[in-house]
């Protein structure tokens, strides 16, 4: 059980408004992604969420009740940190016990959690070690078994990949989504990078400067952005926006093709250009063409081209083509 | 160290300037020991150098440790210093805390209020300070030095911790709130060990001009009973003439203590910087 609604969420610091009113609700069992650039107010969210900062107005209801005056330790919430934040005094064991020991918990149920979320988690070989004698994969794997030896109706996650390498992180992504399938919780997770966003969500929260830009599934938000923000942030490479003339034709303000929607051609094609730079990466080619018009564009080709800087080129778009108004909403394809 | 960045000329310039000013820093303190155990006449003839069979003389110290109670003194200047020590970091460091860790309305203009004792001199309310103790009921106790030497340590304190105090990081004290300890435990268990560094050089810096102080154990408790050494040692020194074989061994001996107390907070101190630096 683990359900979560926001209702009019605020929040300033001062004069500063840092969250300008959310709305949103989180169903029982959900792995949903906060994502946005950073310092648009995800961490400021989620410790909303936790009790550890107090909303300006508004209210969090988690499984339908109020919970604004209740502390962290009682909202039956887990948190993992990017810092890890272990506590440096105590082993392995010691900082998974601690939540449960303070709650009170008989001490068979605390060896038995912290048993099974070792299995888990593999970390039964370093249960006696201090947090300073791990690596920092080893330190995020104790944060998440320090949250999951709670058992908590709501785990939250504040870009806890970001301290990692790249491989490691490609790991541990994995790891959290085959924890998530296990533990059937509800997940609330942070990041400021769309290609976790992407992976792990069931329901993505697009954030932009204190207010929701748009909610849904992975797919809706790549086949159906809801304004220019969401369809810069989603999807990479980013998509290309034209405006002038060729937005014009199509009646609208921008219009939006996505890189791996256009196709390159050496003989004719909708817009014309020039190549500035190719980019090979093996499975795929990103080929950036200055257009006549002046626009930069992404194409992205499926394995190799033999285009190369100089090269007059022909682009002609294949998929959809988003078309957005002056205000930057999307008013169709 | 690696042995690409060092040159052998480089290690000797070091060495020569940290010796140089060891030496300078040192010579005071050797020449009072050094002399302590002269007679008063190889004193005056030859303060350079050292004891020899008929310049050795230990007549300072019979004199120091016979007339009045010296080992009294040392008892209530180690009960002052340690008991105002320990008022100084364990309230400047909950007031750092609170400072440093939550928003209320006046916490900059009270940080800057407790500040403020750096530059204004804790003397200058002397006459304020023995009413009150009076008032009190609390001239000539050691809790009437340690009241106003807590006062004197606490501006220092307060600043140096609550800039150290900040650069805690917040997921640690969070981590502890989610977990369920109390803002007593965050502070204590989670939050104390980590700027144990800083704890050190306050108390270092508190403790020195407390052992040395003489203007209030002067004022507020010169009795016999609470004599602090600094104090006591006076009795040598006369407005005609000086016993100074009994200063300089008064003096040796008050090094003694002060020497103990730095280096166990000087080993904490290292200690606090080597370990526990968990990111
Ligand atoms: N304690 C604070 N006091 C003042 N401003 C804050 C505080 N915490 C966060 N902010 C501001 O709120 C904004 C959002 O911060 P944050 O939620 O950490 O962003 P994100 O996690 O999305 O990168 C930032 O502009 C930041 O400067
Ligand atoms: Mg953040």
């Amino acid at each position: 059980m683990g359900s979560l609604e926001l209702r009019q969420v605020k929040k300033s610091f001062g004069a500063v408004d840092v969250i300008k009113g959310v709305d949103l609700t989180v169903a029982d069992g959900e792995f949903v992604v906060f994502v946005g650039p950073s310092g648009c107010g995800k961490s400021t969210l989620l410790r909303i969420i936790a009790g550890l900062e107090d909303q300006t107005a508004g209210a969090v209801l988690i499984d339908g009740k109020r919970v604004d005056a209740t502390p962290p330790a009682k909202r039956e919430i887990a948190m993992v940190f990017q810092t890890y934040a272990l506590y440096p005094h105590l082993s392995v064991k010691g900082n998974m016990e601690l939540g449960l020991r303070q709650a009170g918990a008989p001490e068979a149920t605390i060896a038995e959690r912290v048993k099974k979320a070792s299995e888990i988690l593999h970390l039964e070989p370093y249960l006696d070690r201090k947090p300073s004698a791990l690596s920092g994969g080893q330190r995020q794997r104790v944060a998440i078994g320090r949250a999951i030896v709670r058992e908590p109706k709501l785990f939250l996650f504040d870009e806890p990949l970001s301290n990692l390498d790249a491989a490691l992180r490609v790991n541990t992504r994995l790891e959290i989504a085959k924890l998530h399938r296990l533990l059937k919780a509800t997940i609330i997770y942070v990041t400021h990078d769309q290609v976790e966003a992407m992976t792990l969500a069931d329901k993505i929260v697009v954030l932009n400067a204190g207010r929701i830009e748009q909610v849904g599934t992975p797919m809706e938000l790549y086949h159906r952005p809801a304004n220019l923000f969401v369809a810069g942030f989603i999807g990479s490479p980013k998509m290309n926006f034209l405006t002038g003339q060729v937005a014009e034709k199509a009646g609208a303000t921008t219009v939006g093709i996505r890189p791996e929607h256009l196709s390159l051609s050496r003989e004719s094609g909708a817009f014309a250009g020039v190549v500035a730079h190719a980019e090979r990466l093996g499975a795929d080619t990103f080929v950036y063409v200055e257009a006549d018009d002046g626009a930069l564009l992404t194409v992205r080709v499926i394995g190799d081209t033999d285009a190369d800087a100089g090269d007059r080129v022909f682009l002609t778009p294949t998929g959809p083509v988003h078309r957005f108004d002056g205000g930057g909403v999307r008013v169709g394809e | 160290m690696s042995r690409a960045r060092t040159s052998l000329p480089r290690t000797i310039a070091a060495h020569g300037i940290l010796i140089t000013y060891t030496i300078i820093a040192l010579f005071p303190v050797i020449l009072i020991v050094m002399n302590s155990f002269k007679s008063r006449k190889a004193i005056f003839a030859s303060p350079l150098t050292l004891p020899g069979p008929e310049t050795y003389d230990p007549i300072g110290y019979t004199t120091v440790l016979g007339q009045g109670d010296f080992t009294g003194y040392f008892i209530n200047s180690l009960i002052v210093t340690c008991g105002s020590l320990a008022g100084v970091l364990l309230f400047g460091a909950m007031a750092a805390f609170a400072l440093s860790e939550y928003r209320f309305r006046m916490n900059t203009l009270t940080g800057l209020y407790l500040a403020l004792g750096i530059m204004i001199p804790i003397r200058l309310g002397t006459i304020g300070i023995l009413k009150f103790m009076v008032g009190a009921n609390l001239v000539n106790t050691h809790l009437a030095l340690i009241l106003v030497y807590t006062a004197q340590g606490l501006p220092l304190a307060v600043f140096i911790l609550s800039e150290f105090m900040r650069t805690v990081s917040d997921d640690l004290k969070n981590a502890g709130r989610i977990d369920g300890l109390s803002e007593y435990r965050i502070f204590f268990r989670l939050v104390l060990p980590l700027v144990r560094p800083a704890m050190a050089t306050v108390a270092v810096f508190t403790m020195i001009p407390i052992w040395n102080d003489l203007w209030f154990p002067l004022i507020l408790a010169p009795a016999e009973s609470t004599k602090t050494v600094t104090l006591g040692a006076q009795v040598f020194i006369g407005q005609f003439v000086t016993n100074w074989n009994a200063v300089l061994a008064a003096l040796s001996l008050a090094i003694v203590p002060v020497l103990v107390l730095y280096l166990i907070f000087s080993k904490s101190l290292i200690r606090g910087i080597t370990s526990g630096a968990v990111k």
